[in-house]
């Protein structure tokens, strides 16, 4: 089959043979590969629009951009980074990893992951080309509340609207290809409780995506409806509902925003002990408390929504069960304290991100438990103190959790270990500039500056200036990850099979490089194995 | 290790500076406890949260500390094997829950008394629209806009900006102390949220809907908010001013604005009698035009892309003088373009549409009389 490919790319011209490998491939390592680098663009194209953002906000009045591109940046930018870079990022891991870490020999249905991957450069390149459209790109925020998105929408968010619906068909089907994956094609003898915690983290995520995706697919279309074919879904005017867009958006929203954290929680599961030289703790609880998570996350999207004129009744059944979160998500920030308790840990540049990933993340659910609190919540929302909370769970919780797995697994996905020394230096950047960015958002919040604004009084001008600093900081430090990428996939030290000292798992069994196909015949995993 | 201790200290310093009750830094870093005593429980709330929080983290992320320096290879060559508890697992999950039950009680008989709108004493109508808010006190039938008064050339930093750059507006609504006021709150176009951070109000404005809400003020004063819903263009210009006066002065305000209501008509009645000059409509005519349609239009009459056209040798504004009086009274469905009629005179529609007609490009030389807008109401 390999031999075959190669004679047919020979008659080609060079350039054509590359794009008809890339464009047709079904390996599931090269389309890991695809999801990573879209993942890579989009998220300087997404963070060029932060910094653009901050540039604005680092004085009061306009000076740079004026609010009506103002306000198409600020959508742009939520949605490229939720759905360009940190859902592909994550695909893109899964696509690597979880057949090496189950021992299978691919993905179970290869042609529609080819198809999964290709359908996000057009729905991007779509979304993206909104910008020069007549009327601007759409301007209502990446929560596109109506009726600001449908009666009063530019006439581009209908291309918004068809890009959702190319992501969302990308997303199911991604989804489904992991879980049959998971479910059929483990290794003989490598039960549930056997699976490595990101191959579990990853299955929850996929089911969750399943089961919400499709009414993101809903409430896009009935927008489309309401704003072409005379409906009134969300039209209070024509006997609609603009509060019932709120309930059927969170009802994916809130899913969602688990789904951009459990793989995460699951880099930090393999990363931790292997650095630790420690077996995880609390195997066990720990897939235990992923699910509850789950499972609870479909019925709190109304903490999203509690100035909208909710019932006391309504109020307070959230309220507890957006609380009760807090202790799932407690056990697992426990458990990775008692792996690395009296373990032998070293510092590399994955268990760096990897702690700071636990600790950062801690602060955003901190802030997270007392956004719950329904009394405080009325000041907190729609503050930057909400903008400090989720980009703390954000960035230094999905985007450093990809970090960590990327330095932890590219020697075994390129064979050359990359620059330890760079890579420290990555991480410290990258985290003062994360909290320098952040941090001062919650004082600004707490001292009531609205979010989504590009103009502000003069009292929030000092933290305005200290997070538009940071800001372009991390910008530029992200620079210096793609130069340290790039220089490990050209050149470096050759990594070792086993990569590094601590770790455990059948990913760590085959080569490095890491050949095209592996565990053509699968591994026996030992009855007496554990995870 | 230097740099963790360092670490660990600058992050203890950042806490405590945020969590010191001192008024001076409460007002910069943390929530203001604000006026009401709604707005006190609020904040202590808000605060004992935060304690939580703070006590939990540092305990966390002092074990973690503690076991990076302590745990690291060169100190611990040899790991332990110990990796299940089901004691731990149980006792960090039933701690947890003691305590955010502890929490959950006095934010749930706050939430219980922030819903109670029973027995209130007087009632304001707030409708927001892009991007203005209308008050209407129910008792006494008076009703205003409440527009930003921040001069653009301030935004556009062609002037100095003022104190209350962004947070002042030409009709503050005005309240009076003690009493349990109610708000029901609505809107005209799209979400708007009306937040007054110092009575811990934070209300949706929602199309279709009438939420309530209610505040008791304990003392005179002008405390300020902004919208926070983003609500399109001018999302960032919408604030809110409240002006609470005692109880004697605040009715003595209600009478006064009922006389200027009345003096409104009798000036309404002598504008349609009177035949205006170009000139006095245009210098009417323009300061309208900067206050409400500037905002979209922009003074120079040149728009802003397609969504907010240029009048300048516009259709609207060079032909029909009917069609153009329609546009402004009736506005343009589903767009920014809202109904004038409601919001502004005869004399002042009468004036800006003669503003618009002889400006910039547009010399039709039209010049529109109130009377002509009285008749078409």
């Amino acid at each position: 089959m390999v031999a075959h490919a190669q004679t047919i790319h020979k008659q080609r011209h060079p350039l054509l043979a590359f794009a008809a490998r890339w464009l047709f491939t079904t390996n599931h390592k090269e389309i890991g590969t695809l999801y990573l680098w879209l993942s890579f663009g989009l998220f300087f194209i997404a963070g060029s629009m932060a910094m653009l953002m901050r540039l604005e906000l680092f004085e009061p009045g306009i000076q740079f951009i004026d609010p009506i591109f103002y306000n198409q940046v600020l959508t742009l930018h939520g949605l490229l980074m939720v759905f360009g870079v940190v859902m592909p990022a994550f695909v893109g891991l899964a696509n690597w990893q979880i057949p090496m870490m189950i021992g299978a020999p691919d993905m179970a249905l290869p042609r529609m992951n080819n198809f999964s991957f290709w359908l996000l450069p057009f729905a991007f390149a779509m979304l993206l080309s909104t910008i020069f459209m007549e009327g601007g790109a759409p301007n209502f925020g990446w929560t596109f509340y109506a009726p600001l998105s449908t009666t009063y929408g530019p006439p581009s968010t209908d291309f918004f609207i068809l890009g959702v619906h190319l992501m969302g068909i990308s997303s199911i089907m991604g989804a489904i290809n992991i879980i049959v994956t998971i479910i059929n094609m483990r290794a003989p003898g490598m039960t549930y409780m056997k699976m490595p915690l990101f191959v579990w983290t990853w299955l929850i995520t996929a089911f969750l995506l399943i089961m919400v995706m499709p009414v993101l697919a809903g409430v896009v279309t009935m927008m489309l409806t309401d704003r072409h074919f005379g409906t009134s879904f969300f039209d209070a005017a024509g006997g609609g509902d603009p509060v019932m867009f709120q309930h059927i958006f969170w009802f994916f929203g809130h899913p969602e925003v688990y789904i951009m954290i459990l793989p995460g929680f699951g880099i930090a599961s393999q990363i931790i002990p292997t650095f630790a030289r420690k077996k995880l703790f609390g195997y066990r609880s720990m897939v235990y408390a992923t699910i509850s998570i789950a499972v609870l996350s479909f019925v709190v999207w109304g903490h999203h929504m509690f100035t909208t004129g909710m019932p006391l009744f309504a109020e307070l059944l959230i309220m507890y069960l957006t609380m009760l979160i807090a202790v799932p998500t407690g056990v697992k920030v426990f458990n990775w304290v008692a792996t690395m308790w009296r373990g032998s840990m070293t510092f590399e540049t994955p268990m760096l991100f990897a702690i700071g990933f636990v600790m950062m993340f801690t602060i955003g659910g901190f802030s997270g438990l007392m956004l719950a609190l329904v009394p405080a919540d009325f000041q907190y929302h729609d503050t930057y103190f909400v903008v400090a909370h989720f980009h703390y769970v954000l960035y230094p919780g999905a985007i450093f959790g990809t970090m960590a797995a990327v330095y932890y697994w590219l020697p075994k996905w390129c064979g050359n270990m990359y620059d330890e020394r760079l890579g420290k230096i990555h991480f410290w950047l990258a985290t003062i500039a994360v909290n320098l960015t952040f941090f001062p958002m919650h004082f600004t919040g707490l001292a009531g500056m609205p979010r989504r604004i590009p103009d502000y009084s003069l009292q929030f001008t000092d933290f305005n200036r200290m997070s538009s600093m940071g800001a372009w900081l991390l910008g530029l430090t992200q620079v210096l990850f793609l130069y340290i990428v790039i220089k490990a996939i050209r050149k470096g030290a050759k990594a070792t099979d086993q990569v590094w000292e601590g770790a455990e798992g059948l990913e760590w069994t085959i080569p490095s490089p890491a050949p095209l196909h592996t565990f053509q015949t699968p591994p026996i995993i030992a009855e007496d194995a554990v995870h | 290790m230097t740099s963790l201790a360092g670490g660990l200290k600058s992050g203890l310093c950042v806490l405590i500076v945020w969590s010191v009750p001192h008024a001076a830094l409460a007002s910069k870093f943390n929530m203001r406890p604000g006026i009401t005593e709604m707005s006190v429980r609020v904040q202590q709330i808000h605060q004992m949260g935060l304690w939580v929080c703070i006590i939990i983290g540092l305990l966390v992320f002092g074990v973690m500390f503690y076991s990076m320096f302590a745990h690291r290879r060169s100190r611990n060559p040899v790991p332990a094997t110990f990796s299940e508890s089901l004691t731990v697992e149980i006792i960090w999950t039933l701690v947890p829950i003691l305590i955010l039950v502890a929490m959950a009680i006095p934010a749930t008989t706050a939430l219980r008394d922030i819903e109670d709108n029973e027995d209130s004493d007087m009632t304001v109508l707030i409708t927001a629209s892009q991007w203005k808010w209308h008050y209407k006190y129910l008792d006494s039938g008076i009703s205003f806009y409440s527009n930003i008064a921040t001069p653009q050339e301030q935004i556009d930093n062609l002037e100095p900006k003022g104190e209350y750059y962004l947070l002042e507006v030409d009709n503050p609504l005005v309240l009076p102390t003690n009493k349990k006021i109610r708000f029901l709150v609505t809107a005209d176009d799209v979400i708007h949220s009306w937040w007054l951070p110092d009575f811990a109000v934070k209300q949706d404005a929602i199309p279709g809907f009438i939420n309530e809400a209610w505040t008791r003020i304990p003392v005179t004063g002008i405390f300020r908010g902004q919208c926070a819903e983003l609500c399109g263009l001018k999302h960032a210009y919408m604030p809110i001013v409240v002006d609470v006066r005692p109880e004697a002065e605040f009715d003595a305000w209600i009478e006064s604005q009922r006389i200027a209501a009345e003096l409104a008509g009798e000036a309404a009645v002598a504008a349609r009698a009177k035949t205006w000059t170009m000139n006095e409509l245009l210098t009417i005519g323009e300061a309208t035009f900067v206050k409400h349609c500037a905002t979209c239009h922009e003074r120079d009459g040149m728009g802003q892309g397609d969504k907010y056209p240029a009048l300048s040798g516009s259709e609207i504004a060079t032909g029909a003088i009917e069609d153009h009086l329609s546009r402004v009274m009736e506005g343009k469905a589903d767009t920014e373009m809202q109904a004038w009629a409601p919001q502004l005179s005869d004399l002042e529609i009468a004036a800006v549409i003669t503003y618009e007609r002889n400006s910039w490009n547009n010399n039709t030389d039209d010049i529109i009389q109130p009377i002509t807008v009285y008749e078409a109401r």
